[in-house]
């Protein structure tokens, strides 16, 4: 621990997983006591016995458990203490002079495992078939709660705050110019941000719609928005979101919630899979017939999950939604200030639902950029890194210096 | 876990069943008990944010240090329990004669997270109201089942065991037991399930008594559930107080109370942790309302409410747990298409007992419409969800007065 004196300092961070904690982790997997198979051939119950199963065995007999260290102490992480709080951030500063900040924020049931694979065609785009012209300097934060950050002990850390506290660390790194970068939870973060509009920050991008709920419901609800087919067809899978159990669950009681997540790795594991069908169909294949989706292989599901349960963050990851339900009620009553920034929008053809343009356009009047990547889903950057990153590039071209938009 | 009597008695048998819990499934929950890995604590000193710590740390010293787990056998050994299968699966019940003539026979349905455990402190009144400062001419003959994927009952294999198949099982239940004239009572899913036996009325059944009645009008039951996704339709108007208030308690649950049952009626399956951890068991199963976790935490503070005391509520949750019936048990959300709440057409005689920490409590009016005929109205003073299971001398009294005039 370092001292009060130093704690706001940016402090270089190694991982460590304890050999006893995986031997722990290792003795509950072998252990499992499974319920009985569900009563349906399909996913329409949850997570499949089958598939749940093959995880286990895979989990504690052919996974290597070295991955997780190996792969995030291959990167720079750091620590900052902000807001009273530890955070955990990578950070890698690109070669290139002219470089453009930006930070990308993860969701739940991600983390900065998600963001790995970007990493290196973002600093390094001549390395990647990119241009020299397109690079970034990238900073990846745990959200409090999540990962190796620390976890909050007292109510508030909303999505704004948490905007706050990102607004603060760019500073703290020297960025005076920078983007902002965000997918689920990660767009809630990057919408506060963008609403914020903190010196320094010129623009967001994001693969999800996670606007104020006012807007968003507005946009989505509003019969002069949702006129087409193709509206109603994206206003039913946008309902359909708001239903999931697992959101209710979590909105309303993340600790009860939390104590399967604690104690049992597959009550973990089940729970982080339930994430939404098109995510977990890729998985089940990545599992079962050794077909993953792009980057949604075993071993990165695997990567994310052990780190989870290392972490033992399952209660503080879920409170996030109690504290999004807080704070949408409350901005559904007050509404924040519409963002001004410029925003760029990437719409993954297996998302949630495919926000049309002008629903995004409604809830960001700013809006600079609107594409349809040709696949990925939900994890865009995890399951599509290249398409990903060739977005982010797309994106904020405009917004580089010396670049008129 | 149990063995059948008469092996070669055909499967529609009633066939006598004996309890034993096999002490190497104890030693493996105490196991697993002593090696809980804890969340930290929540970020609000209240139980807005589910289950607290505390509460989940004294229930796990007391479950590991503390409690006798011979209770559950030594418990249900004090009763007579059969199995007998009734359209392809196996239903196991507690049956108990009164010695006394002329009883009435009764059928008790418990709910989640309930079992057969709610209903053992009132099996004795009922049956045998001398002995328990009652009248021999309010006697019952008692049958309390477990519901399917609960306790001993067999756990379905296929999808179709809905309130509505439970509601046919029970009626052929009881007229395998060759009873001709009977009446049902339930709290929960058992107030749903005796509901709508009360709706199929095979001339058999005199009446039906409920502790959860469904009595909120369509137009209401509408408003609420266009709650459950924000702010939804306009509160009602012209309400009375008693309505108002039902109204008030049941919005409550429908905007901030339903987590637990919109998870286990979308995706039970994913619930892994209740099959392989018992503190998340304990947890989800803690978790059901906000003032009858009120009470057991209450309980594991020293000071029970009524007999909902830490040794009952464990052996609830100990059952559960060796049963392995944790998310079998939650299959009936998913199978459910009914209204938690609705009416459900009863239209034999009804009797309704109103507890007043029930989640919601039923007005004299609401009750009238649900129930056309509505043989018996009354409030209680005591008493949360769990009617039989803390207020089992309340509920007795209850079911002699509703039940008098069928006799």
């Amino acid at each position: 621990m370092s001292t009060v004196a130093t704690a706001t300092d940016i402090r270089p961070f190694q991982i460590e997983v304890d050999e006893e904690q995986i031997d722990d982790l290792r003795r509950r997997i072998a252990t499992t006591r499974w319920p009985a198979n569900e009563l349906v051939e399909d996913a329409s119950q949850g997570v499949q016995l089958a598939l749940l199963q093959e995880l286990a065995r895979y989990w504690a007999e052919d996974y290597d458990f070295g991955r997780l260290e190996a792969r995030l102490n291959a990167v720079p992480q750091f620590m900052t203490e902000i807001d009273g709080l530890d955070i955990h951030f990578i950070h890698v500063r690109s070669e290139q002079a002219n470089a453009l900040p930006v930070i990308i924020t993860h969701g739940w049931p991600g983390s900065v495992i998600e963001m790995l694979d970007v990493i290196e065609p973002l600093t390094d785009p001549t390395a990647y078939g990119g241009d020299s012209t397109d690079a970034f300097d990238v900073v990846i934060p745990s959200i409090p709660g999540y990962g190796f950050s620390s976890e909050p002990t007292e109510v508030g850390w909303d999505n704004g705050r948490v905007g706050q506290a990102w607004a603060e660390l760019m500073r703290r790194l020297g960025y005076t110019r920078y983007v902002a970068q965000g997918g689920d939870q990660g767009a809630g973060v990057t919408d506060g941000m963008g609403r914020q509009a903190p010196d320094g920050l010129i623009g967001v991008h994001f693969n999800f719609l996670g606007a104020a709920p006012r807007e968003l419901l507005m946009a989505a609800l509003n019969i002069r928005l949702a006129w087409s087919s193709d509206d109603r067809e994206q206003l039913s899978k946008f309902i359909g979101v708001a239903k999931r159990g697992y959101i209710a669950e979590m909105g309303e009681h993340p600790q009860t919630i939390g104590y399967p997540l604690l104690d049992s790795p597959i009550g973990l594991a089940a729970w982080m899979l339930d994430h939404d069908a098109d995510s977990y169909e890729k998985i089940s294949r990545a599992f079962l017939e050794g077909q993953p989706s792009g980057g949604l292989t075993r071993d990165n599901i695997l990567d994310n999950i052990t780190l989870y349960w290392v972490t033992g963050t399952g209660a503080s990851t879920s409170r996030l939604y109690w504290e999004y339900g807080r704070s949408a009620t409350a901005a559904f009553k007050n509404p924040p200030p519409h963002v001004s920034l410029p925003v760029a929008y990437t719409v993954f053809p297996n998302e949630l639902f495919q926000a049309p343009r002008h629903w995004v356009k409604h809830a960001y009047h700013n809006l600079i950029y609107y594409n349809e990547a040709e696949k990925g889903g939900h994890f865009a950057a995890w399951e599509e890194p290249e398409i990903f990153t060739k977005e982010l590039r797309a994106a904020f071209r405009p917004l580089r210096e010396g670049r008129t938009s | 876990m149990s063995t059948t009597g008469g092996a070669t008695a055909s499967a529609t048998e009633v066939r006598p069943f004996q309890i034993e819990v096999p002490e190497e499934e104890l030693v493996d929950l105490r196991r697993r008990i002593q090696a809980t890995r804890w969340p930290e604590k929540e970020t609000v000193n209240d139980a807005t944010q589910g289950v607290q710590l505390a509460t989940m740390q004294e229930l796990v010293r007391y479950w590991g240090a503390d409690y006798d787990f011979g209770r559950l056998e030594t418990r249900l050994g004090e009763f007579s329990h059969f199995v007998t299968e009734i359209d392809g699966l196996d239903i196991h019940f507690i049956h108990v004669r009164s010695p006394h003539e002329n009883a009435l026979p009764l059928i008790i349905t418990h709910g989640w997270p309930g079992s057969i455990i709610e209903m053992l402190n009132v099996i004795g009144p009922l049956s045998d109201p001398p002995a328990h400062g009652g009248e021999a001419a309010d006697a019952f003959d008692v049958v309390v089942p477990s519901m399917p994927g609960y306790g001993f009952s067999a756990k379905p294999t296929g999808t179709g065991w809905d309130p509505v198949h439970i509601a046919e099982a029970w009626i052929t239940l009881m007229k395998r037991l060759g009873y001709t004239r009977f009446v049902a009572q339930g709290g929960d899913w058992g107030a749903q399930i005796t509901d709508v036996m009360g709706a199929k009325a095979p001339p058999e059944l005199l009446g039906i008594h409920s502790n959860m009645p469904g009595t909120v009008p369509p137009e209401i039951s509408k408003v609420l559930a266009s709650h459950v996704l924000g702010d939804g339709d306009p509160p009602p108007s012209g309400l009375s107080p008693d309505e108002q208030r039902a109204y008030d308690r049941l919005n409550f649950l429908f905007t901030k109370g339903l987590g637990y049952s919109q998870e286990m009626g979308l995706r039970p399956q994913t619930l892994y942790g209740l099959a392989d951890s018992p503190v998340a068991l304990a947890a989800w199963m803690l978790d059901h309302d906000a003032l009858s976790l009120e009470d057991i935490a209450a309980a594991f503070d020293g000071q029970p409410v009524g007999n909902l005391t830490r040794d009952e509520v464990l052996d609830n949750i100990t059952f559960t747990w060796v049963t392995n019936t944790g998310i079998s048990s939650g299959r009936l959300y998913w199978e459910n298409t009914l209204g938690f709440f609705d009416v459900k057409g009863t239209t034999v005689p009804a009797a309704v007992s109103v507890f007043p920490r029930e989640l919601y409590q039923a007005p004299r009016s609401w009750s009238e419409q649900a129930y056309p005929n509505l043989i018996y109205f009354n409030e209680v003073d005591e008493g949360n969800h769990f009617a039989a299971w803390q207020e089992p001398e309340i509920f007795t009294n209850e079911l002699r007065a509703a039940f008098k005039s069928l006799r």
